[in-house]
């Protein structure tokens, strides 16, 4: 039973326990085959719109609509039924979820690289110049958990170049860590640099070893898209020149090998 | 007393249960149960020993009972006062104090714990002079913890005395009086005894709640293994990466609390 | 005379209502306050227990001002040595017998030995040495009130009040009780105020008889000046009289509403009559001969009254009257049937009102 039908159930149920009404009339059924659903992870927020908004213009009577969430969240729903077209994941890891479990259309293609960056308050309290900065005693650094694609590239980079660091806190993502350096709790965090260029109030330190931890973002069309053609398409666009330049302009990375 | 005993026999035309009762009764009971079942029959049984002694989870198990019964401490010595204010001194602006207590109810736990750290935090309205005057830091410790979950839980408590000191008879305190005890004994000695039940309720709420809080833990106190990374800490970053531990974590969170409080319930509230 | 024990004039203001009562209290005095419901006893009770604050008069108890608005002057009820019965005594519940009686020697400042030696000695003083623990709730009505007894007794007040003390006992434990309660108040060497609206506990367990009726004082006396003459209808109906206010003007005293009544006591000026209903004798016509008190009256009910029916009559006046079931029976009384009523002058009581 998909999640779908799941919904539709329970609203039904709801529908006939009040008022009566028929369970179906969700106003989106005829219109299937045009609505391209794409799942993907959070950082991709503002480039996913904007290339959302061109995939529309080229395409007259199609409308793309986004999930946006955690890479591993969104994973387990595809596997569980969630009705996606298209799935970008912020990890290869969330990737192999949707992969082994048969959801995926064709092999996934990596489109954009992301690097971390340290994130520090506007005017950098913590004086904050390098990565090894942050084992100074006294300086107080959020890293996102090693659950979370984040937390996997910080500690790669940190063990990479031998700091030692007990953070003051391991946060669920990206968003908790930077809230922390926004309001100034912590000194440091490290984010991608997608992240740190979205966040208001939050400045990005470039530093060398974040080149040892790479996180890479690979796209698939899935095996239930409504119209395959059309969720290839909208791969096509995110992988095409066009695509690289709305993602290059948030702060990603083109892929090592196109 | 008449009325008394025919509750208790359980005979006579008052004990037949309408069906109109029954049916969303059993319903609303399969709301809740369900769910448990669900992780029941998806719970990896076969590795559930060596996962149950994985590192990591006895140390969030106790820090999480450490916390919530701390917390609940806290709400208790806070707690009662305030809601013995509520309940018995008649003073401007009641109505607007009591409103205020329910707003951890209301107000999402991750803001809760956003607004925690505006006050308490390294630059917050009270963090910065608390970590300068008396050397205290709240945000990213286990005290951070405890805070942030008696904030979330203290509603529970207060609303249940409350409720208990205004059913109570405030004629036994006037009884109390003539027999010449002063308003502080009279509170230890009458008051408190006579709604004890009322503060055993609300302290079950209250630590029930503490235990589970997420929200205003992460956002106020972060995670941080044996520090601050309780049980829901451990099962939501369990959720990333391994559902079975998510479940396994969570039924562990499931039995300790169901098995502390139907123990508590039978010492202190005296009813099976 | 020496100043009573307890001396107050209680003036309470409660929305519409006000109290205004004076009131005082020799040493192992008993008075009663009796009085109809909403009269303020309990008011009067709480003024001088110090949980009501007055609005303007005095309480002083054994010369000490405890509550005196117009001086600032005001004692909390845990420093007065006021003692309460209260009417459903309230007992701690969660404390047993014992415990319920030490609890105000506690407070003294004996401790806890000697506070439950204290409490020994007084529940077996009511006669409850067996049932030291029982808690509220395993302990009768009669029991429980013995507990309140002896607790209220066991600070050694100077005051004992008594709210209702029997008003919820059955019949034969009230009876027990009564009693019981007669030795422990002509024991107790202060003051002690009973309030009740049972006239028969009043006469048994009270030296004398404050009657208030809408916050006012309205009769004062001994059990047996207050019955002989009543001074309200409310004191009349408690003691079975049919009372009367009129003009006297020696042995005639004209009634408010144009009837004449004779007695043979002689008075001039305000008067009040009185007259038993068994001195009330019914005639189907107009009696012949010396009555000289006589009024045509309509039967408006009937009412079995011990071993006789008592007739509520109305027309020129609202009698009650009591005649034999054989009367009855003979008559065929029934409600709205027209009779005379007569009274002979030496039945009735005239006296100043």
């Amino acid at each position: 039973m998909t999640i779908r039908r799941a919904l539709a159930t329970l609203t039904g149920l709801a529908l006939l326990a009040t008022s009566g009404c028929t369970a179906d009339d969700r106003p989106d059924r005829t219109d299937d085959r045009r609505t391209l659903t794409v799942f993907a992870a959070a950082s991709l927020t503002e480039s996913f719109t904007a290339i959302g908004r061109e995939f529309e213009a080229n395409h007259p009577g199609v409308t793309v609509t986004f999930t946006f969430g955690g890479s591993s969240a969104l994973a387990t729903q595809i596997t569980q039924g969630a009705p996606a077209d298209v799935f970008a994941a912020a990890a290869p890891r969330n990737m192999t979820t949707v992969t082994d479990a048969g959801a995926a259309a064709g092999a996934p293609v990596v489109f954009a690289r992301n690097q971390l960056v340290i994130a520090v308050p506007k005017g950098n309290p913590g004086r904050v110049r390098r990565l090894a900065d942050l084992g100074r005693r006294g300086t107080k650094v959020a890293i996102c958990a090693e659950q979370v694609p984040c937390g996997a590239a910080a500690r790669a980079a940190l063990d990479a170049s031998g700091i030692e660091l007990v953070p003051a806190t391991l946060e669920q993502d990206v968003r908790g860590a930077l809230a922390k350096v926004r309001l100034g709790e912590v000194d440091a965090a490290l984010v991608y640099r997608t992240d740190a260029r979205a966040a208001a109030e939050v400045d990005g330190i470039e530093f060398p070893e974040s080149a040892r931890a790479v996180n890479d973002y690979p796209i698939v069309a899935l095996r239930d898209a409504r119209d395959p053609a059309t969720a290839r398409a909208f791969v096509d666009l995110v992988t095409s020149a066009r695509g690289a330049a709305v993602l290059t302009a948030a702060g990603f990375q083109p892929p090592a090998v196109l | 007393m008449t009325a008394l005993r025919h509750l208790s026999t359980g005979r006579g035309p008052g004990r037949r249960v309408p069906a109109a009762l029954l049916l969303p009764a059993a319903l609303g009971l399969l709301l809740l149960v369900l769910p448990l079942v669900g992780l029941l029959l998806r719970t990896p049984w076969a590795s559930l020993p060596e996962r149950l002694t994985a590192p990591g989870v006895l140390t969030a198990l106790r820090l999480s009972v450490q916390c919530a019964t701390l917390a609940t401490l806290l709400c208790l010595a806070l707690g009662v006062p305030l809601a013995w204010l509520l309940a018995r001194v008649e003073f401007p602006g009641r109505r607007v104090v009591r409103a205020l207590v329910t707003v951890p109810l209301v107000l999402p736990p991750v803001v809760g714990g956003l607004a925690l750290l505006l006050v308490f935090g390294r630059r917050g309205l009270l963090g910065g002079w608390l970590d300068d005057t008396l050397g205290v830091t709240l945000p990213f410790t286990t005290t951070g913890v405890v805070l942030a979950e008696a904030f979330v839980a203290m509603p529970f408590l207060v609303i249940a005395v409350e409720g208990a000191l205004r059913a109570a008879d405030i004629r036994y305190e006037e009884a109390a009086a003539t027999l010449g005890a002063g308003r502080w004994t009279t509170f230890t000695h009458v008051t408190l005894p006579l709604v004890a039940p009322g503060v055993a309720a609300g302290a079950v709420l209250c630590w029930a709640r503490a235990l589970g809080e997420f929200g205003a833990t992460i956002t106020f106190a972060g995670n941080y293994p044996g520090r601050t990374q309780t049980m829901p800490l451990a099962v939501y970053l369990a959720l990333e990466t391994d559902l079975d531990a998510a479940i396994v974590l969570s039924l562990i969170l499931l039995v300790v609390s169901v098995a502390i409080l139907a123990g508590l319930r039978d010492r202190w509230l005296g009813s099976p | 005379m020496t100043a009573p024990l307890l001396d107050a004039r209680l003036v309470v203001d409660r929305g519409a209502f006000r109290l205004d009562l004076p009131l005082r209290v020799g040493a192992g005095e008993v008075v009663a306050l009796l009085g109809p419901n909403g009269a303020g006893k309990t008011t009067a009770l709480r003024a001088l227990a110090g949980l009501q604050p007055l609005t303007a008069g005095h309480v002083v108890v054994d010369g000490v001002d405890l509550d005196r608005p117009g001086h600032g002057r005001w004692v909390p009820p845990e420093r007065r040595r006021v003692g309460v019965v209260f009417q459903d005594y309230l007992l701690f519940p969660h404390l047993s017998a014992r415990d319920n009686v030490a609890f105000g020697p506690r407070r003294q400042g004996l401790d806890r030995r000697a506070a439950r030696e204290r409490a020994t000695g007084w529940l077996e003083r009511v006669g409850l040495a067996g049932y030291a623990r029982r808690k509220p709730g395993q302990l009768s009505g009669g029991q429980a009130q013995r507990v309140a007894l002896a607790r209220a007794l066991a600070v050694h007040p100077r005051v004992l009040l008594l709210d209702e003390p029997l008003a919820a006992l059955d019949a034969r434990t009230r009876l027990e009780t009564r009693a019981q309660l007669h030795r422990h108040l002509s024991a107790h060497d202060g003051a002690a105020l009973l309030v009740t609206h049972d006239p028969l506990d009043a006469v048994a367990l009270a030296d004398r008889l404050v009657i208030v009726e809408d916050g006012r004082l309205v009769q004062e006396g001994d059990a047996a000046a207050v019955t002989a003459r009543p001074r309200t209808d409310y004191v009349a109906r408690l003691v079975g009289l049919n009372l009367y206010r009129g003009h006297a003007d020696g042995h005639r005293v004209r009634l408010a509403d144009g009837v004449t009544l004779a007695s043979v006591d002689r008075v001039d000026g305000d008067a009040f009559v009185v007259f038993p209903p068994a001195a009330v004798a019914l005639h189907p016509h107009r009696p012949e001969g010396s009555p000289r008190n006589a009024w045509p009256a309509t039967v408006a009910g009937l009412q079995r009254h011990g071993d006789h029916l008592r007739v509520q009559l109305t027309g020129a006046l609202d009698v009650a009257a009591d005649v034999s079931a054989t009367a009855v029976a003979q008559w065929r009384l029934e409600p709205g049937q027209r009779v005379w009523a007569a009274v002979e002058a030496s039945e009735t009581r005239a006296y100043p009102a």
